[in-house]
């Protein structure tokens, strides 16, 4: 059956009243039942519960065949959590057809891509596959499909039942000997550690793990005794030096702060921008820029910003210690000064989780309060179609993340990518994968020019009267092919080895295996 | 134009191809490997079709390593790879055939 984005979603996927995706806003005003996880009853007075071995404490849990366990992705490239439990689930344990509901996975998890070739882990559900382990799922080594959510789309679906995580382990940098648990205050710390806020409230069972065990009562946690079983310590939990990548650098790149300078023109030629107004960018080199340039367009025009939001970076932290921000809602903080920052200011720099931060759900997510958003892209077509999951090869390499989420909750979403990466046209005529839908994206600003979505009249009659020039994005993507040359078209086979869902749990695409070129 | 001599060119980074050409006798073969294979492995092999017919490269061996060129990048390395196999890259390069 076609989707709202022009996919065809394969029938057998649409059971257990599965939807495709009909558009945006589609279950608003609609009834979800919430349901509750199981939880053993504290009754008794515990001196502690401290556990010796994370084997122990599995034990303690129940482990058992086709069990789900979750873990949060703070600390990103430098996280040891997750490839310490699952270890110790299938090494030690035995544990067999072992399903991974991660907030992202990537480089850090290469044992994960080892136990699917194996075929010990058999699913996953997660924002992000990078590394060896979208490999092994794009060549279809994964039993059963893996599924993409956003960080929205994933509190929704554990709220509403459609994962049940029997172990949620949360690595924390610091915890005391009850659960009371904080990224801060610890050896190894990563800040926010808000990604596991849903797993804490929903999983049947919460471990614990940290490196720094913390006088009792470690206040204020963001993860609460009261949902926590058992408590492991381990060396280490995570590096964050290993935080931050190539995906959170400043760029010096003059082409990307070209592209950073328009987008924070045309920020500043709308309406939003006024006092108090919200924004949100991501990580990438031109959109983290956009800050840079943001700044001056508030000191000459005396306006502060009412409340940054999302993955929160230095430059953020900058701009609300010159006086420029009120207040930073942080779901994930993407290199060490944030984190510093975020613990020395708690009254103006808050953590928040991903049910606060996205959920479609729920009646207060903070991305519909936002007006502008500026994110990256590896594809757009020109129905405004973005992808952030697959390379243009047809291979899982990226994130959702909050991606889908903050383009259908902000006034103003506005993607900035080059026209072109080597020979690969970033502007094209069908994104391989569809993560966020084009009804929800406004802006695009490339190194050729600017486009609007024709939906958004009101942002192009703004664009002219200040005399910021664009163009259409077919011509945008005309001018990308005529660089590199018209690719070819994938060549796909049937079986389907990830199947991505929309922020409201309905199927937005899906990803099958690629068949690869051969020449003779 | 006849390949009488191994010669390399082009290189290894990101958006460039590297081309080696060796001499072999009775048929000309081409050897594509490619980062952007599943989208361009077909143009990539026509485009040395084209341009070894062009200079009249009738046998020899060519191996291309394609790191995401663009077109005129992968017939200018083709093209540097032959004449360096006869010698013509220094001088006598036949401008009018390119």
């Amino acid at each position: 059956m076609k989707n709202a984005v022009g996919r065809e979603i394969p029938d057998e996927l649409l059971v257990n009243n599965k939807r495709v995706y009909s558009g945006k806003n589609q279950i608003d005003g609609q009834y979800e039942q919430k349901v509750g996880p199981k939880r053993r009853i504290g009754e008794k007075p515990r001196e502690n519960k401290l556990v010796a071995t994370l084997r122990e404490a599995c034990e303690k849990c129940g482990v058992h065949y086709g069990m789900t366990i979750s873990f949060h992705s703070v600390f990103r490239n430098g996280d040891y959590v997750a490839s310490m439990a699952v270890k110790t689930l299938v090494e030690e344990l035995g544990v067999k057809d072992l399903n991974i509901a991660a907030t992202s996975l990537g480089s850090a998890h290469d044992i994960i891509a080892d136990y699917i070739e194996k075929g010990i882990v058999t699913g996953i559900q997660t924002s992000g596959v990078r590394g060896r382990i979208g490999e092994v799922i794009s060549e279809g080594k994964l039993k059963t499909p893996a599924i993409i959510r956003s960080h929205g789309g994933r509190p929704r679906a554990i709220a509403a039942g459609e994962v049940t995580i029997d172990i949620a382990f949360i690595g924390a940098s610091a915890s005391d000997y009850y659960g009371n648990a904080a990224g801060i205050g610890g050896k190894n710390n990563s800040g926010v550690i808000g990604f596991a806020g849903p797993d804490a409230k929903y999983a049947n069972h919460v471990i614990v793990v940290t490196d720094t065990l913390v006088p009792f009562p470690n206040l204020p946690a963001p993860i609460n005794a009261m949902d926590v079983d058992y408590v492991v310590t381990v060396d280490e939990v995570g590096n964050p030096d290993k935080i931050a990548t190539a995906e959170a650098r400043m760029t010096q790149d003059p082409r990307e702060l070209m592209m950073a300078r328009n987008v924070a023109d045309i920020i500043a030629n709308t309406p939003y921008f006024k006092d108090g107004f919200s924004f949100q960018t991501g990580v990438g080199g031109p959109s983290l820029a956009v800050n840079r340039f943001l700044e001056e367009h508030m000191v000459k025009n005396n306006i502060q910003m009412g409340f940054a939001l999302g993955g929160i970076s230095n430059a953020m932290c900058q701009l609300q210690d010159k006086g420029l921000v009120k207040k930073i809602l942080d779901t994930q903080c993407f290199d060490k000064p944030t984190i510093e920052h975020l613990a020395k200011h708690p009254d103006k720099h808050i953590e928040i989780t991903t049910d606060e931060y996205a959920n479609p759900s729920n009646q207060g997510a903070y991305v519909n309060k936002l007006d502008y958003v500026v994110l990256s892209a590896l594809e757009i077509d020109t129905d405004f179609n973005v992808n952030v999951i697959t390379g243009s090869d047809g291979v899982l390499r990226g994130a959702p993340g909050g991606h889908p989420d903050t383009a259908a909750g902000s006034k103003c979403c506005i993607i900035v990518t080059p026209l072109t990466r080597g020979r690969m046209a970033t502007v094209c005529e069908k994104v391989v994968t569809v993560t966020t839908p084009g009804d929800t994206v406004d802006v695009l600003v490339t190194d050729y020019g600017t486009a609007v979505n024709p939906l958004r009249q009101d942002i192009i009659d703004c664009l002219d009267k200040a005399g910021i020039p664009h163009v259409t994005i077919e011509s945008l993507k005309e001018k990308a092919y005529s660089l590199v040359g018209r690719p070819d078209d994938l060549e796909w086979e049937d079986k389907v080895i990830a199947v991505v869902e929309a922020r409201d749990g309905s199927i937005l695409d899906v990803v099958r295996r690629i068949k690869p070129v051969t020449l003779d | 134009m006849d390949i009488l001599n191994n010669a390399i060119a082009g290189t290894l980074e990101s958006s460039d191809a590297q081309v080696q050409v060796f001499p072999q006798s009775g048929k000309l073969s081409i050897y594509v490997e490619s980062s952007v294979m599943n989208q361009y492995g077909r143009q990539i092999k026509k485009t040395a079709e084209e341009t070894l017919a062009k200079l009249k490269v009738k046998e020899g061996k060519v191996v291309i390593i394609d790191k995401g060129a663009l077109e005129c990048t992968l017939k200018a390395r083709i093209e540097c790879a032959v004449f360096r196999s006869c010698g013509q890259s220094e001088s006598n390069i036949p401008w009018e055939v390119l």
